[in-house]
């Protein structure tokens, strides 16, 4: 057997390029900008390496570059600093103990996957806001949030593409 | 070299457990950042080095990819103010009509305050200086809305400074680097800002909820606020000035008082910080607690002694540490009692326990406690800790 089939990822390419070109959207989509009274929408971008990370292989390094990209989101949106990191890494450990039921399902159910792993770190990032700050958040900015994210499916597709089968040893 | 041939080829590492390890400890180390935050406070020291690192490398980074998306806006402002001008200029030779009248009536009261003011010699407030910034970035989830102007420290900006568009007030700055600014918005869950009804005067305190409408919290009268009435800055606390306009009071579907933000119908990517500071909030604190307490002191209570005896006996009271330790030194001495006349048969002890110094020493005093208050009662009285 050769080392071509068991391969192991390049943290650079499957890790690295892809936290930064999430940090580098998420500047992007928080500029100040308004047409006809309405602004961007904030998706939660990292939502889609967080998942992407866990359902390509386990990895030691993916939830520390998970809890890096939430304290860069904590960190540039003036949020308490560690929320998105844990909401990411509790979205990141529940697809990472059921990547196994994941394997091999259609492309819908795939995003049903997705829209549940954000619902969790949305759930997650309502409940730490809600016990941090002593107040209740607003479900509806929570509900746009949660859309605007789960449309982010694609991208999160094409990454797991790219690496599911680089490693025969976690498919 | 192939795969077997390596000498770690043929080890099987528990990934999956490995990676849930990994989870485990990146997990207790956001725990431990989301425990010790404390973006909320107006201190400086909360405001950490790694949030000041990522504002002044953020601020002109997000101005730089800003700029295209700017230009778009921009573009796309002149394109719907070409398209709306016929109705856009109705509207504005309506306002203007309105604004004549309002102008003349201005006038007339500008001069009658002065007039007024002068009679009285009447000593205003001093104007406050208002810094322009350039807005970089604007958060605006559910859990945190906050912007980052690319004015900082170097222009006088300081923490808890108010931010204002044309319109009204935005937010309060609660960290600020030589270069950088970040808002806290009024609409932020952590934020809490004293307000009133200007029709009523009726205080309350703003509270945002990551929503577009923060609540009229803490209003003690449901009758004192109606729709439509002027919501404005009361004061309260000293943080901001009294009178900033924040918008106007609306009832939710579920009965609550909320705001109609009037920095809503501003522009975003201009704010002006009010350079405001609260003269009663001049103290410094730092000093205050750092500066050492003055020395106490007595007159020499032998001075003030008459019973001619006492002069030997105190001495070798106070060289007793045990008696030290209860008695206060600076305390006067009482004067000798005379002798109680006793029918009844005195009864003593064999052996008596006390010594002869110790049998003599006066009980303690109630001036003793006078003195020592300032070191025994201090810890149990109440501190402020600076969270309201």
């Amino acid at each position: 057997m050769s080392l071509s089939a068991a391969r192991p990822l390049n943290p650079w390419r499957w890790l690295a390029l892809p936290a930064l070109i999430c940090i580098g959207v998420t500047m992007l989509f928080a500029a100040p900008f308004r047409v006809f009274g309405l602004q961007l929408p904030e998706p939660v971008f990292a939502m889609v390496p967080t998942f992407a990370w866990a359902v390509i292989r386990p990895s030691v390094l993916a939830p520390f570059g998970v809890l890096l990209l939430g304290l860069f989101l904590d960190s540039f949106w003036g949020g308490p600093m560690g929320l998105w990191g844990l909401s990411l890494l509790a979205a990141y450990a529940t697809v990472l103990f059921m990547r196994n039921m994941m394997s091999g399902q259609s492309r819908s159910m795939m995003w049903a996957w997705f829209a549940g792993s954000t619902g969790i770190a949305m759930l997650a990032g309502f409940l730490f806001t809600m016990l941090d700050s002593l107040a209740i958040p607003s479900l509806v900015g929570v509900l746009w949030q949660f859309l605007a994210t789960v449309l982010l499916f694609s991208f999160a597709d094409y990454l797991v593409d790219q690496f599911e089968d680089a490693d025969v040893r976690f498919r | 070299m192939a795969f077997r041939e390596s000498p770690l080829g043929e080890l099987k590492v528990p990934l999956t457990w490995t990676a849930a390890v990994a989870v485990l400890v990146a997990g207790v180390i956001a725990v431990a950042l989301l425990v010790s935050d404390r973006r909320e406070t107006l201190q400086e020291e909360a405001y950490g080095a790694a949030r000041k690192t990522v504002d002044t490398v953020a601020a002109p980074v997000s101005g730089a990819i800003a700029a295209p998306v700017r230009w778009t806006g921009q573009g796309l402002s002149w394109i719907s103010v070409y398209l709306f001008t016929a109705s856009e200029n109705r509207k504005l030779r309506r306002e203007l009509d309105e604004m004549r009248s309002w102008r003349d009536t201005a006038i007339a009261l500008k001069e009658q305050n002065d007039r007024y003011q002068a009679l009285l010699g009447l000593k205003l407030n001093p104007p406050i200086p208002i810094v322009a910034a350039r807005v970089v970035a604007d958060s605006r989830g559910p859990f945190a809305n906050a912007r980052i102007a690319d004015t900082g420290r170097s222009r006088g900006v300081n923490v808890g400074n108010p931010v204002m568009s044309e319109r009204g007030l935005v937010g309060r700055v609660v960290g600020v680097t030589n270069s950088a600014s970040r808002v806290l918005l009024l609409t932020d869950i952590a934020s809490r800002t004293p307000v009133m009804i200007d029709r009523t005067n009726a205080r309350a305190i703003l509270t945002g909820d990551g929503g577009p409408n923060p609540k009229l919290e803490y209003l003690r009268r449901d009758d004192s606020v109606k729709a439509g009435d002027l919501v404005v800055t009361s004061g309260d606390g000293g943080v901001l000035p009294r009178g900033l306009p924040v918008g106007v009071a609306v009832k939710d579907s579920l009965g609550n008082w909320r705001v109609a933000l009037a920095a809503d119908n501003a522009s975003i990517d201009f704010v002006q910080i009010i350079k405001f500071v609260d003269f009663s909030q001049l103290a410094d604190i730092k000093a205050l607690s750092e500066a050492e307490m003055p020395p106490v002191t007595t007159k020499d209570p032998q001075a003030t002694v008459l019973r001619p005896n006492a002069a030997v006996q105190a001495p070798q009271a106070l060289n007793s540490p045990k008696v030290t330790a209860i008695v206060a030194p600076l305390a006067p001495m009482p004067r000798p009692l005379p002798k109680p006349v006793s029918r009844r048969p005195v009864t003593r002890p064999a052996a008596s326990p006390l010594t002869p110094v110790q049998a003599v020493a006066p009980p303690p005093p109630p001036v003793a406690a006078t003195v020592a208050a300032p070191q025994l009662i201090s810890p149990a009285t109440p501190q402020f800790n600076g969270r309201r």
